[in-house]
């Protein structure tokens, strides 16, 4: 096996994709001649040619309104925003067409579209291209949305997303584009959308977590097991259709529930997690569930990101509260 | 060629019939027969349309756009297309898509709230009436890409009102199409009216049409109310996108002779005296005194007409009050491919509830 970044094992996804199915495309801004402003498209023009490595025009409901056609007309597009915080001008696309086509059509027509997009904040990045919009998506009925944090489950589970009937929102969180590298097997495989992993199995506490502050919950809790405190780190990594049946299992066992998410709090999905946790597992608690995420503020340009960004200080003081409670 | 001899910048408007049913000097009309169908299927979805007006009146019928005044646009259309053509129509299309093989009741059915009215027949290339404004043309500039692609010698007809040149997926549909010459046949029915405002106020752009050309392709005004001419455009920007020739633009000219919706009063808003000028200008009407001069219809025409009519509205009326009501798997079924489990959940709490 090979050690790739994030960014390269989603380049061999599209790759792989590419190479097994000729209705497979990418398009959107950039993606083309210069590869991405990322280089995650980089090399598919050069190999698949410019009719299947698009640069589209500047226009981000027109990526994904012709996508969501090439869907219909039997094509596989894998259509890219450029930073996550433009994608509300595709919104309307999203929500009004794709998510529901299955619906209108009683099933006859379905969007299996991918639309990837960079997310999350902590690279310096201008304003509007740091935010975590995740839980907007996961009120739409009809979209998957997915946040793969390692390479391993990047690639497998962005081939199970252009592989799926529906369409699938495919978060990229920028953080750790470069910053990870793992294993990552050559050719084709999948990894299972809607099911959350294990990331660091323990016993004393559950953190709930996905993207990059899955990296930050495992460091956490390894610095922890110093001090006699066993967490258990649960990445979602599919934000919908969420693996709530992982997560019970997991506060079952602990008692105890720290969910860390980098989006913003209110309405976030901490908050239906903890609801979940709350209807279906009360008893199970030995502790009332604490949240660590982004405050309910504009996403601050680089020099206050850090203030705002859930970091191993914030974490711990959560894990202490719920562990002395 | 019609479409590029008929510049809307030069003021001209492409006519073949005019309103007192004149029929331009060295105009070829389409066969006998076919004048006497388009005349035919005037008159049935106009009954169709004002039956449904009466059902809404009665409380028999929710809130849906009639389409009095488009009736040659969305005839023409459908003639024009062929069989493995694709439609993305805007809402105010019931005509076009019956015409298209969806069955009149299945319109209605879904006018009237019914998921069931969704469903339309496995081999019609027809997606589903958009209700936001202008979005779905984008599908459309999709659709042809990516026959093009396949090399899918087809044409995507997507249909549209003067009010959706004003949204910006409007100019991104007609850039892409623009762009990647796609095989579409953008279709707009300027019926003057968004809802209650006016055309003049929705574009400062002296027509519609001209808009095209900002684009990189033609665009061309046509009397809407001509069903000939209406036909005889849409012919030829059908086989210029299934040869490969890329996009055009119809600006389909005409007046909203209804309310916007059955929840609207036009009356509000539209001056008396100018719909009562527009209303002889009627396409209905026109290709009536057409007929009647070129002596095709006779008295008994319209006995066979007003049977075959009448049978038509029972029959779409049985089919669509015999609908059975919406079932707790039909609002969960289409959600996704496979049910996830907190959907089989939530299912199971409607049943049970």
């Amino acid at each position: 096996m090979t050690q790739r970044s994030l960014i390269q094992a989603i380049t061999d996804g599209l790759r792989v994709a590419m190479e097994r199915d000729d209705r497979v495309m990418v398009l959107g801004e950039d993606v083309g001649k210069l590869g991405g402003v990322f280089r995650t498209t980089q090399g598919l023009q050069q190999k698949f040619g410019k009719e299947r490595a698009v640069d589209t025009p500047l226009a981000e409901a027109g990526i994904v309104g012709t996508a969501i056609g090439l869907a219909m007309y039997g094509m596989k597009p894998v259509a890219e925003i450029q930073f996550m915080g433009f994608d509300f001008l595709a919104h309307n696309q999203i929500m009004a067409h794709a998510a529901r086509m299955r619906n209108r059509t009683r099933g006859r027509w379905t969007v299996p579209m991918v639309v990837r997009m960079p997310c999350g904040g902590g690279i310096h990045a201008p304003e509007l291209h740091s935010d975590s919009f995740e839980a907007t998506y996961a009120h739409i009925a009809g979209l998957k949305i997915v946040m793969p944090s390692t390479p391993y489950d990047a690639k497998g589970m962005l081939l199970s997303a252009i592989d799926d009937p529906d369409p699938v929102i495919y978060l990229e969180h920028k953080r750790i584009y470069r910053a990870v590298k793992g294993e990552v097997p050559e050719g084709y495989y999948t990894v299972p959308l809607g099911k959350g992993e294990i990331a660091r199995p323990g016993t004393d506490l559950t953190i709930v977590t996905w993207g990059y502050l899955r990296h930050l919950a495992v460091q956490v809790a390894d610095a922890l097991s110093g001090q006699g405190i066993n967490a258990e780190v649960v990445d979602i990594r599919t934000i919908c259709p969420l693996d709530e049946a992982l997560i019970l299992e997991s506060v079952a066992k602990t008692g105890r529930l720290v969910i860390l998410h980098e989006a913003p709090r209110n309405c976030g999905l901490g908050a239906e997690i903890s609801a979940i946790v709350s209807e279906e597992a009360i008893f199970a608690l030995k502790a009332p569930i604490v949240r660590v995420t982004g405050y309910d503020v504009t996403m601050p340009l680089p020099k206050g990101e850090n203030l705002y960004l859930p970091n191993e200080k914030r974490l711990m003081a959560a894990i202490q509260k719920v562990m002395e409670y | 060629m019609i479409i590029n001899e008929h510049d809307p910048r030069a003021g001209k408007i492409y006519q073949v019939v005019d309103e007192h049913a004149k029929v331009r000097a060295g105009a070829v009309l389409p066969s006998d027969d076919l004048l006497k169908q388009f005349y035919r299927d005037m008159m049935r979805v106009r009954a169709i349309d004002d039956k449904a007006f009466k059902l809404q009146r009665q409380g028999r019928m929710h809130t849906f756009p009639q389409i009095t005044g488009h009736e040659a646009i969305q005839i023409a259309a459908a003639y024009a297309m062929q069989e493995e053509d694709w439609l993305a129509p805007s809402y105010r299309e019931e005509a076009l898509v019956h015409l298209r093989g969806v069955p009149y009741s299945q319109i209605l059915l879904f006018w009237l709230g019914n998921e069931k009215g969704s469903a339309y027949p496995k081999d019609v290339n027809v997606l589903p009436f958009s209700i936001p404004i202008a979005s779905h043309m984008l599908h459309a500039v999709g659709i042809g890409w990516g026959a093009k692609m396949c090399g899918e010698k087809i044409a995507v007809v997507t249909t549209f009102g003067d009010g959706a040149t004003s949204e910006g997926e409007f100019h991104e549909a007609m850039n892409f199409a623009g762009v990647f010459k796609a095989p579409v046949v953008f279709l707009c029915t300027n019926n003057q009216w968004a809802i209650s405002v006016c055309r003049k106020d929705q574009s400062a752009s002296k027509t519609l049409a001209e808009k095209a050309f900002g684009y990189g392709f033609d665009g061309i005004c046509v009397d809407g109310l001509d069903v000939v001419a209406m036909h005889q455009v849409m012919q030829e920007a059908c086989d210029k996108a299934r040869n490969g020739g890329g996009p055009t633009m119809i600006e389909a000219v005409t007046y909203r002779l209804c309310d916007h919706t059955t929840a609207d009063d036009a009356s509000i808003y539209q001056d008396v005296d100018e719909r009562k000028a527009w209303e002889q200008k009627d396409g209905v009407r026109r290709l009536r005194k057409l007929l009647e001069k070129r002596g095709l219809w006779s008295a008994s025409d319209d006995e066979a007409l007003e049977k075959e009519v009448q049978t038509f509205i029972d029959q779409t009326i049985r089919e669509l009050e015999a609908s059975p009501e919406v079932t707790p798997d039909e609002i969960f079924s289409t959600t996704f491919a496979d049910m996830p489990p907190r959907l089989k959940k939530q299912l199971e709490d409607v049943k049970a509830s």
